[in-house]
C-alpha cells in the first residue's frame, strides 16, 4: 500500500499545479485579487476531488483487505497452515498472482490510465510505420484498382474513444434528423399530435437493449449482402432511436406552445403558413428544441456504452465488457479509468450543446 | 357609407351552459380620417372589441363592416398595435420592423425596405437602438418600437389596443404626442382603446365608454369639441374639457355604482370571536 499512497501524493500534487493554472487564469480575468472568489471556486471544489479520493481510497483499501482475509482463510481451510503464511506472504508481496479482485484504489486507477496512454503510443508508432511500410504497396494497389491494406492490429483506448464518439454523433445527427422535423410536423397540428402521441409514448421508456434488438433484426437482413460494418450500422441507429425521444417530445410541445402573441403578430402581418413555421413558430420554440437535443445527446452518450457493449461493435463499450471478461490484474483499474473517461467526455459534449444553446437562442438564460 | 361600422355585433366565448356572452350589440360607427377612442374599465371586453374589427376574431352574431366589405380575416389596411408589444424577442429592433414592412411591400427592393425601417425607427427615435433586442430595451422604448412596427406597414386605420396602459406618466405623455403628430400627419383613421379618461379627451375626436362585461356594450358617445392641436397644460382650464370630462367619469361612476348594486347580496359571517390569551 506504501506505493500507492506515494503515487497518491503524486497524484496530488499535479492537482495542486492543475489548482495553479486555474487561479492563474483566474487572476488574468480579475486583476483584483478576491479571497472569498477565489475559496469558493478553486478552493472548494480541489478540497471536495481531494475528499473523494481519500475516501475511494480508504473503501478500496477495505474491501481489499475484506478480499485478502477472505482468500488467507480459503488457504487455510482448504490447504492448512502453510499454504496461508504462504498465501499472506504473497499477497503483501504484491506478487501478481496472488492478489485479490477487488475495486481498484485511486493509485492503481491513474496508474492503468499511464499504461493505457503508453499503450496507445505503442500502437500509433506502429500504425505510422505500418503506413509508412505499405505506402508505396498501396499507391500501385491503387492504380491497379485493388484495395488498399490496412491496419488490422488492435485498436487502442484513445482510439476507441474516437469510435465511440463517431458512434454518438452519427447516432445524434441522425436523431436529429429524425426528430426535429416530426416534433415540428407534429407539434403543429392537434390531429397528428394525438395520432402519434400513443406511439411516443409506449416507445419512450423502451430500453436500449431493446431497441438494439429491434434494430439488429431488420439490419441483419438488410445488410445480407453488402460487406460494410453492421456492427457500426446497429449501434449508431440504436444510439439515435433510444435517443430521439426527448428531442422529438420537446419540439412538438415547442411547436405546439407557442405564445399566443407572436401567433397574433404573424396573423396581423398575414405571413404565409411556411414564412410563420420559419419566422414565428420555429425561433420562438428553438429553446426547448435545443433542450431536448441537449438531453438527446447525453441519453446517447449514456446508451452507448451499453449498446456497444452488445452489438460488438469497437469501442469503449466494447473496451470495459471486454477488459471485464479479460480478467487480468489490472482489468478493474482499467473499467474504471473508462468510466471517468465517459463520464468527463459526457460533461464535454453537455457543455458543448449549452454553448451552442446560447449562441443561437434569444433566450441567453438557459444553465445547467 | 361610414369607414368602420359595426352592426349589433354579439361575442360568445364557449358554447352550451359554459358560454359567456363578453360582447352584446355593439353598434359603432367611425368616420374615415376620425380619432375615436373608446373608454372602459379593465375586463370590460375592450381587447376582444378590438380583435374584431382588426380580424382576429369573428363576431358569434352581428356585422363588421370595413369600408362597406365584412371583415373576415386580418388586413394590412389595419395596423394593429397591441396591449403588450407582441415584439419578437429574437429580432433586433430594425428586425421587428423589417418584417412588417417586407410583407407589407412584398415587391419592393431591399434597399427601400432598409430605408423605410431606418425612417420609421427615426420616426419613433429609437435610431441609436435599432440593432438592439428588445429585451435590451425599456417598456417606453419597445411600444415605441410596436408604434413603428404598425405604422411603417401604411395601414389606412390604426387600432390601438390600451398602447400606453403599462408605462409611466411622462412616456405616455410623449407617446401620446408621437401618436397625435403621426395621425394628423396624413389623416389616418384611429381607433384607442383605453382606459385613461384624460388620454381620450386629449386624442381623440369622440370618446365611447364601454359598459362593462359580461354583456359589454356600448355607452353614448361624448364628442370632444376641444381644437387641436390640443395643449396639455391649457387643457386642464378649458371649460369644454371639464365639462366633458367630468360627464364622462360620472357617466363610468355611474356604471360602477349600478354594477356595485348588484352584488349587494349580505354575506353572513361565521360567528367567531378571537380567542382571549389573556385569562
Amino acid at each position: 500500500m506504501k506505493q500507492s499512497v506515494t503515487v497518491n501524493k503524486t497524484q496530488e500534487l499535479k492537482l495542486a499545479g492543475a489548482a495553479k493554472a486555474a487561479l492563474s487564469k483566474f487572476k488574468v480575468k480579475s486583476p483584483k485579487f478576491d479571497l472569498k472568489t477565489f475559496l469558493r471556486k478553486v478552493i472548494v471544489p480541489l478540497a471536495s476531488i481531494l475528499l473523494f479520493i481519500g475516501l475511494w481510497h480508504i473503501g478500496a483499501k477495505a474491501l481489499f483487505n475484506i478480499e485478502a482475509d477472505y482468500k488467507i482463510q480459503k488457504a487455510l481451510t482448504d490447504q492448512g497452515q502453510a499454504a496461508a503464511n504462504a498465501m499472506a506472504a504473497c499477497i503483501a508481496s504484491g506478487d501478481i498472482s496472488c492478489q485479490p479482485n477487488t475495486l481498484p484504489s485511486p493509485a492503481q486507477v491513474w496508474e492503468s490510465f499511464n499504461t493505457l496512454i503508453a499503450d496507445h503510443k505503442v500502437i500509433s508508432a506502429d500504425k505510422l510505420a505500418f503506413k509508412e511500410k505499405t505506402a508505396a504497396l498501396n499507391e500501385k494497389r491503387i492504380s491497379e484498382g485493388k484495395d488498399p491494406i490496412t491496419y488490422t492490429g488492435r485498436p487502442s483506448f484513445v482510439d476507441q474513444n474516437f469510435t465511440s464518439l463517431n458512434t454518438v454523433f452519427a447516432g445524434f445527427l441522425l436523431a436529429f434528423f429524425i426528430a426535429v422535423p416530426i416534433g415540428i410536423i407534429i407539434g403543429l397540428s392537434d390531429t397528428l399530435r394525438n395520432a402519434f402521441n400513443w406511439l411516443i409514448q409506449v416507445f419512450k421508456p423502451v430500453s436500449p437493449v431493446v431497441w438494439l434488438l429491434l434494430v439488429f433484426m431488420i439490419v441483419k437482413t438488410m445488410t445480407k449482402d453488402s460487406n460494410s460494418d453492421s456492427a457500426f450500422i446497429i449501434s449508431f441507429i440504436s444510439v439515435g432511436l433510444c435517443a430521439m425521444w426527448a428531442t422529438l417530445v420537446n419540439t412538438a410541445m415547442g411547436v405546439s406552445s407557442v405564445d399566443k402573441d407572436y401567433i397574433n403578430v404573424a396573423k396581423v402581418l398575414k405571413l404565409g403558413p411556411l414564412q410563420k413555421v420559419f419566422k414565428v413558430i420555429l425561433p420562438s420554440s428553438l429553446p426547448l428544441i435545443f433542450t431536448g437535443l441537449r438531453i438527446t445527446l447525453s441519453v446517447a452518450w449514456m446508451v452507448l456504452i451499453a449498446i456497444e457493449l452488445l452489438a460488438q461493435s469497437p469501442g469503449l463499450g466494447s473496451f470495459v465488457w471486454e477488459e471485464f471478461q479479460n480478467g487480468a490484474n489490472d482489468s478493474n483499474s482499467k473499467i474504471i479509468v473508462a468510466m471517468f473517461i465517459i463520464g468527463i467526455i459526457g460533461f464535454l459534449l453537455d457543455r458543448i450543446m449549452l454553448t451552442i444553446q446560447n449562441m443561437v437562442s434569444f433566450n441567453k438564460n438557459a444553465t445547467a | 357609407m361610414a369607414y368602420l361600422e359595426l352592426k349589433n355585433v354579439n361575442k360568445t366565448y364557449g358554447e352550451g351552459k359554459s358560454a359567456t356572452e363578453v360582447l352584446t350589440d355593439i353598434n359603432l360607427t367611425i368616420e374615415e380620417g376620425e380619432f375615436v377612442a373608446i373608454v372602459g374599465f379593465t375586463g370590460s371586453g375592450k381587447t376582444t372589441l378590438v380583435n374584431l374589427i382588426n380580424g382576429l376574431l369573428k363576431p358569434t352574431s352581428g356585422e363588421v363592416l370595413f369600408k362597406g366589405e365584412p371583415v373576415v380575416d386580418t388586413s394590412h389596411e389595419r395596423g394593429v398595435i397591441f396591449q403588450n408589444y407582441s415584439l419578437l424577442p429574437w429580432l433586433s429592433v430594425g428586425q421587428n420592423v423589417a418584417m412588417a414592412v417586407k410583407v407589407a411591400f412584398p415587391n419592393e427592393k431591399k434597399a427601400f425596405i432598409k430605408e423605410r425601417v431606418a425612417q420609421y425607427v427615426e420616426m419613433v427615435n429609437l435610431s441609436p437602438a435599432i440593432n438592439k433586442r428588445p429585451k435590451e430595451l425599456s417598456g417606453g422604448m419597445r411600444q415605441r418600437v410596436a408604434v413603428a412596427r404598425a405604422l411603417a406597414m401604411n395601414p389606412e386605420m390604426i387600432i390601438m389596443d390600451e398602447p400606453l396602459g403599462a408605462l409611466d406618466a411622462l412616456t405616455r405623455g410623449n407617446l401620446q404626442d408621437e401618436i397625435l403628430k403621426i395621425w394628423s400627419k396624413d389623416k389616418r383613421t384611429a381607433l384607442l382603446i383605453t382606459n385613461d379618461v384624460d388620454e381620450g379627451i386629449y386624442m381623440a375626436d369622440r370618446i365611447i365608454p364601454l359598459r362593462p362585461g359580461p354583456r359589454a356594450t356600448l355607452g353614448p358617445e361624448f364628442k370632444i369639441d376641444i381644437e387641436r392641436p390640443r395643449d396639455k397644460t391649457e387643457l386642464n382650464d378649458n371649460p369644454v374639457y371639464k365639462k366633458t370630462r367630468n360627464a364622462i367619469i360620472e357617466y363610468l361612476m355611474g356604471i360602477g355604482e349600478e354594477r356595485k348594486a348588484i352584488s349587494k347580496k349580505l354575506y353572513e359571517l361565521p360567528d367567531l370571536a378571537p380567542k382571549s390569551f389573556v385569562a
